[in-house]
């Protein structure tokens, strides 16, 4: 967090110190529309829901709001609950890991490219990620389909046809498909920033290529690697529409439990539990994030000017948008 | 740097990178491109090649609910977009610029909606107005779920969005360029009219156009705040997926696909009317 500059007319200390307060004023001025609108449609709903997560649910299906209890966060531990969390966190590392393994030699190579190429391969990155999200998963659900192109060619080549829909298999190959783009990002951020002279002087000093590399360009970027990784792992373990679509009934995960809760089962305070479950989960993450990044700051990222919270996710967003 | 980057690695690692990304760039697009593919089929059987037509096109167009439900997206979306383009960029001002009380707060909560998953800030919201429209009922009015609390949860995300966008812009703005215009007696006003707004009207462009996509995509969220009647297009389509594959599907996705190409290179095209070469990798 910068600090706020002043400007400084060199009055007297009065006149400074009226100056001051106007600017304060001012300022207070011009955030709190916007302010009062966070307080209002994000402050309130979540702390709504907080409130919700010890509610009782009435036979009926209502919520009650008489009678505090943590009824929902002991279901929690319930098996089939437990199972749930147990197998989107799994999935989701598997994601994030596979988005690794894929996605550091793609950035990797798009990185080391000259820089008129890099900038048409960036937009050949960057169209997936700005096109509509449903669209893609649409388009694997459509692709894999069990009388689907993919089925069809493989069954043309003699392999017969093959039924990976509503399977986790699915589910994760579209979760790859959904959130490579967001390592991949902060993947090429890092790179491009490294400075390659590095690499070269411990190759003048005679480390082989993959010593290199293990010793020097992965450490050094580190940072886009974590970034990467919480940039995957938050969205995949909130996974709704790609479970929804992808998974079927076999692969419940948090998202969709947490949609059942509140539509068909009507078990709202359970719903609520979870929610705030996943929430301070994904703070987590994003804290750890927060206090590798700063770790890693200052041999590898010499341009970047540190500046407030979540900044992986910022600063990702901030790349893809400018 | 220019040119190619020299890592020190051998021929062969040097060619297998190459084919790897191009292996992740077919993975990456050949399913897009199979779903157009096959959206101008003939044939209404998904998986046989019918003969090119643009039936499925003219199918979608007269369906009158895919085309209230576009006209909902375009409403949303613009709503939205405008509202949370002038709220966000007025925080970021405010964040970047100024020291007030509960600024630190506000600098926290702001990149709160960008971190937490979809499907929590859905039923937020839906658990939200259920007790608003159970509050405000009781005085008279009959409130229900429809566009309305759609276009107000989409700004409550996009003005975090927006904000983050034009905060990065702020950073590497030359204040002495403001400086000078007070020093030339330009009051307040006049130097955020001609000289702040100006230069940082990239940003806010950019965080529009990024709002306009988030709202346009955004389907979870919609799926638990809209009513009968208000329905968006990706809710529409969510929920037709979720009762089987059909060509009119390929179609409306075919559309949503170029119009978010469209505005990727539009937005492309903005940034390089703007910013050099170099400002760019300054960003990234």
């Amino acid at each position: 967090m910068g600090p706020a500059r002043r400007s400084s007319p060199t009055a007297g200390a009065a006149g400074e110190e009226a100056a001051a307060l106007a600017r304060r004023r001012q300022g207070m001025l011009l955030a709190s529309p916007g302010a009062l609108y966070l307080l209002i449609f994000f402050v309130a709903p979540l702390g709504l829901i907080s409130v919700y997560s010890f509610a009782t649910r009435t036979s009926t299906g209502r919520t009650s709001l008489s009678g505090w209890n943590v009824e929902s966060y002991r279901a929690l531990g319930d098996d089939i609950i437990v199972g749930i969390i147990g197998r989107s966190a799994w999935l989701a590392t598997l994601t994030t890991v596979l988005c690794v393994v894929v996605g550091y030699p793609f950035a990797y190579y798009i990185a080391t490219r000259p820089r008129h190429v890099r900038a048409v391969l960036l937009v050949m990155v960057m169209i997936p990620f700005w096109t509509n999200a449903l669209v893609r998963v649409f388009a694997i659900r459509f692709l894999l389909g069990s009388n689907g192109p993919a089925s069809a060619l493989s069954e043309s080549l003699g392999f017969g046809t093959f039924r990976i829909l509503f399977t986790p298999t699915a589910v994760t190959i579209g979760m790859v498909y959904s959130f490579l783009t967001f390592m991949v990002l902060p993947l090429y951020v890092a790179l491009e920033r490294m400075d390659w002279s590095l690499t070269e002087a411990a190759r003048d000093l005679y480390a082989s290529g993959a010593k290199a590399f293990w010793k020097v360009t992965l450490p050094l970027t580190r940072s886009g690697i974590v970034a990467g990784c919480v940039l995957v792992f938050v969205p995949s373990f909130g996974s709704y529409v790609v479970p929804d679509i992808l998974g079927g009934a076999k692969t419940l995960l948090v998202g969709s439990y947490i949609a059942r809760q509140f539509r068909d089962a009507r078990n709202w305070p359970l719903g609520a539990a979870l929610s705030v479950l996943l929430i301070v989960a994904m703070l987590v993450a994003v804290a750890l994030n927060q206090r590798s990044g700063s770790g890693a700051e200052d041999g590898s990222r010499p341009r970047n000017r540190r500046r407030g919270p979540d900044q992986g996710e910022a600063e990702t967003v901030t790349a893809v948008a400018s | 740097m220019s040119g190619v980057v020299e890592v020190g690695l051998g021929r062969r690692t040097r060619r297998g990178l190459a084919v790897w990304a191009w292996v992740v760039f077919a993975f990456l697009y050949v399913p897009i491109a199979v779903l157009v593919f096959f959206s101008f089929n003939a044939s209404a059987r998904v998986n046989i090649w019918g003969g090119f037509s643009l039936g499925w096109y003219g199918e979608a167009l007269r369906n009158d609910v895919i085309t209230s439900a576009i006209r909902v997206s375009l409403i949303v979306a613009l709503i939205s977009t405008v509202v949370s383009m002038v709220l966000g960029t007025a925080v970021a001002l405010a964040l970047d610029r100024y020291r007030f009380r509960g600024r630190r707060a506000l600098d926290g909560t702001v990149y709160l909606p960008i971190v937490i998953p979809d499907i929590t800030m859905a039923v937020m919201l839906l658990v939200f107005f259920a007790e608003a429209f159970k509050l405000i009922d009781s005085f008279g009015p009959r409130l229900t779920l429809g566009i309305s609390t759609v276009a107000l949860s989409h700004i409550a995300f996009n003005i975090s969005f927006v904000c983050v966008v034009v905060r990065a812009r702020l950073d590497q703005f030359d204040r002495t360029l403001e400086e000078a215009a007070r020093d030339l007696y330009a009051t307040g006003w006049q130097t955020f009219r001609r000289i702040t707004l100006p230069l940082i009207m990239p940003g806010v462009a950019a965080g529009g156009l990024l709002a306009l996509t988030l709202s346009l995509d955004d389907v979870v969220i919609s799926a638990f705040v809209t009513g009968p009647g208000s329905t968006t297009l990706p809710v529409y389509v969510f929920s037709s997926i979720r009762r089987g594959v059909t060509p009119e599907l390929n179609a409306i996705s075919t559309l949503m696909l170029t119009a978010s190409i469209a505005l990727v290179l539009g937005s492309l095209a903005l940034q390089r009317r703007r910013a050099s070469a170099s400002q760019q990798t300054q960003i990234l």
